[in-house]
């Protein structure tokens, strides 16, 4: 019987609290692992991975090109979309690229096959490797208004390889590019400072999590005996905490020096590979 | 001509309305008659890209000027390319805006915004 793979999601409400560094470590940690960078806007997990053999591959949306001669001027095209992306100007209708969502619903409700779609850049994939991890990085272009296709695209790359585990390095908040990121995790490990700002973003990424129905566990991240708000609101709520990792100078130096912690210090190794255990076994409850 | 106005409430002393494509409701106005009618505008509830349906809308019904507080640069694009020409509004009722643009005392409308993207 095969292992089933496992995907962890790493998230956060406050950016800055340490997903990046749970996941690459995370990914580092493990014998086999995919590491998915969907921080598409803002991408930093090959700073630590220093992925090799890196290849890349264009990600594209559609939009809809309108053939003047074959429009009838009924405007279905238009009353139909939702975004509001179309105009009828002149002999035809117009579209607003950076309001286009790429649905394809124009093209199909014409009724004079005078929509066609044609691919748009908007981003990249960087696929490579560290060692027995497998790094996908989505980048978004400067100036797209959304990250979401480039997630898809990171997703569906990661989805070609079977790993034991694949580890999904989101954006942070809650918006809908966190959304798309932990759509089909299987598990959801919510990074968080213990500080009072820490905590208010912390209840939002919660409440995400739950609203999506996605078992999850927190991570209390530069933890310090003197913060003890979210030890005490995971009790109340009966989060699983998974571990605590001390606030050290020493961790932030080595961070900021781009360094992968569970690889440079035993101690860190070991913080990891305990945190990945209790994972799967949270899964496997 | 016909001329349009986004207004609050729908009459002709009804203060101009600070947005254009999320206004409630448009007055078109025709110059030569003084006749006037309204419409609610069906862009208000829009997730996005309210400028670019409320400036169709304008443009379908004749429009030749617009007089507004503000507009956007997606509005813009669809109003000047249906020929409609801006009119920066000045403070005070849709009617002594209409006094004052048939008066030539109303200037063109020159800086668009990027959209407030559900904020302001």
């Amino acid at each position: 019987m095969h292992k089933r793979q496992i995907k962890i999601a790493v998230l956060s409400g406050k950016g800055g609290t340490g997903k990046t560094f749970v996941s690459v470590n995370l990914s580092a940690c493990a014998a086999s692992a995919i590491y998915l960078d969907c921080d598409v806007e803002e991408p930093n997990g090959h700073l630590f991975l220093k992925p090799e053999s890196v290849s890349q591959k264009p990600v594209c949306t559609l939009l809809p090109v309108f053939d003047e001669l074959k429009c009838v001027g009924c405007r279905k095209c238009v009353d139909f979309c939702r975004f509001n992306a179309l105009a009828f100007i002149g002999k035809a209708p117009q579209v607003f690229s950076d309001v286009c969502h790429s649905c394809g619903g124009c093209a199909l409700i014409c009724p004079c096959g005078a929509v066609t779609e044609k691919p748009r850049e908007i981003g990249h994939l960087e696929c490579g490797s560290h060692k027995n991890v497998s790094v996908i990085t989505g980048l978004l272009n400067v100036g797209e208004a959304s990250g979401v296709p480039v997630i898809q695209a990171v997703l569906q790359e990661g989805s070609a390889q079977t790993k034991d585990f694949v580890v999904i390095d989101c954006p942070p908040g809650i918006a809908c590019t966190v959304m798309e990121s932990i759509e089909h995790a299987d598990y959801c490990v919510l990074v968080a400072e213990p500080t009072a700002f820490g905590v208010h973003n912390f209840e939002m990424v919660y409440e995400l999590v739950q609203l999506l129905k996605k078992p999850c566990g927190v991570v209390i991240n530069k933890a310090s005996a003197e913060h003890t708000v979210l030890d005490d609101l995971c009790r109340k709520e009966h989060i699983p905490v998974l571990c605590k990792i001390p606030y050290s100078e020493k961790t932030a130096l080595a961070g900021a020096m781009g360094q992968l912690v569970s690889e440079s210090d035993k101690d860190m190794h070991r913080i990891f590979s305990e945190l990945l255990n209790r994972i799967q076994k949270e899964v496997v409850q | 001509m016909k001329i349009a106005i986004p207004v609050d409430e729908k009459k002709l002393d009804s203060s101009v309305c600070v947005s254009f494509g999320r206004a409630p409701y448009f007055l078109f106005y025709t110059t030569e008659t003084k006749e006037s009618y309204y419409l609610d505008n069906s862009a208000v509830a829009s997730q996005g890209g309210a400028g670019i349906r409320a400036a169709q809308v304008i443009a379908d019904h004749g429009t030749k000027a617009l007089l507004t507080p503000r507009c956007g640069e997606n509005a813009e694009e669809v109003l000047r390319k249906s020929e409609v020409l801006i009119y920066k509004s000045i403070a005070g009722t849709a009617q002594e805006n209409i006094s004052a643009f048939l008066s030539d005392q109303l200037g063109l409308l020159n800086d668009f915004h990027k959209g407030f993207h559900g904020h302001a």
